[in-house]
């Protein structure tokens, strides 16, 4: 969860376009569409065309690539009489549709502002795409996650190809080692180890090592004939 | 301990997975296909990128898990580490890789199971009359030279 707050929220400028440089590392976002309509179906107005295209934006920004999806939400307060523009808050939630990501929204903004659903509205939901989807990057990840007994903060790493990847891997990784829910995880904040020094894990430095090179000693070939009896072992060794 | 000094130890000759060597995929969609290694990312997945310009023989840049694949014996040395796709195309072409492959009894091994499965039962007819009549001449021409040479000694 990033919350980031806007400051001159009147300014002309779009919400999604402005950006400041000292809030993450790396900056790895390209939103897509102008945002999240909701009212999408009745301004098409049976025009077929309308209809696919206001389909096909919500394709995209319902569903990306992988199981799980970055989204930039943006949120307020309702405006009222005494505070007529409300701050805008900011967050880029990991979820694997927007449906989710919006209630996560809440849920993270609830536990920080006097804000809630009943009394706020969303702005805009977008998609954030990786930036490089084929390059192998390392990301550390900051997490809170309760156990059964207690809350705790780690600190992981990963070595994936987006920050989605690598935040579906952490989720899969907690509930291997913690048997942790999605519930029980919030997602602190998700960086791009740029240099080789900053990988603190072990089980992530010894995949930099030079001239990296491992035999595949023992494979078990998945079966490639339906017979039931071979007339040879299979080879282990590749 | 004294009796074992002589004994020469040699490193194992494992195929290794690395940067550079070329894996044939066996599962999913690029079943047949080559490609080479660009980046190891963990101990189970690779990212492998196959540059061919054959028609149905290029593997778009992806992780792929080293369980789908088989590593052949066929190595692009010195390739960098992540090398982008024109690198690895030129390396590729360059080392012919493809022409090595080609070249493997395993390539034509694969090739020619891969022709027996898509025979007809007609074309089966085929081959065993083919078969026949090869075999007619072979047991031919031994029959004159053991003749030949009985007679001779």
């Amino acid at each position: 969860m990033h919350l980031r707050r806007y400051e001159g929220a009147g300014k002309e400028k779009p919400y999604f376009q402005r950006e400041s440089k000292n809030v993450y590392p790396i900056v790895t976002r390209r939103c897509h569409g102008n945002g999240y309509r909701t009212q999408d179906a009745g301004s098409a107005n049976n025009a077929l065309e309308d209809l696919l295209r206001s389909c096909a934006i919500w394709v995209l920004i319902e569903w990306g690539s992988g199981r799980l999806n970055e989204y930039q939400v943006i949120g307020r307060h309702l405006p009222t009489d005494t505070n007529a523009t409300p701050k805008l808050y900011r967050m880029r939630i990991f979820a694997p549709n927007t449906v989710v990501a919006k209630s996560r929204f809440w849920y993270f903004l609830m536990k920080l502002r006097k804000v809630k659903k009943s009394n706020g509205e969303i702005i805009t939901i977008n998609l954030i795409h990786e930036r490089r989807p084929t390059k192998v990057k390392n990301f550390g990840i900051w997490i809170r996650y309760d156990s059964r007994s207690g809350t705790h903060n780690m600190y992981k790493e990963y070595r994936e190809m987006s920050r989605t990847e690598a935040v579906d891997a952490l989720y899969q990784d907690m509930a291997a080692r913690h048997r942790a829910r999605f519930r029980s995880i919030h997602i602190l904040k998700v960086v791009e180890l740029e240099k080789t020094d900053d990988v603190k894990r072990p089980y992530i430095k010894q995949l930099l090592s030079k001239n990296l090179k491992f035999p595949l000693p023992h494979r078990v070939p998945k079966a490639t004939s339906k017979a039931l009896f071979a007339a040879h072992r299979p080879a282990t060794f590749a | 301990m004294a009796e074992n000094a002589d004994i020469e130890i040699k490193a194992s000759q494992w195929r290794l997975v690395e940067v550079g060597r070329v894996v044939l995929f066996t599962h999913g969609q690029y079943t047949g296909r080559l490609a080479a290694i660009v980046e190891i990312i963990d101990h189970k997945r690779a990212l492998v990128d196959g540059p061919s310009k054959k028609e149905n023989a290029a593997v778009p840049r992806q992780s792929v898990a080293l369980n789908n694949l088989i590593i052949t014996p066929i190595v692009i040395e010195k390739l960098p580490r992540a090398a982008g796709r024109g690198a690895v195309a030129r390396a590729w072409e360059k080392r012919e890789v493809e022409k090595k492959w080609d070249e493997s009894a395993w390539a034509k091994r694969r090739e020619q199971r891969e022709k027996r499965r898509n025979l007809s039962d007609f074309d089966r007819f085929k081959v065993l009359r083919l078969k026949k009549q090869a075999r007619f001449e072979v047991r031919k021409a031994h029959a004159n030279v053991r003749a030949s040479a009985k007679s001779s000694s």
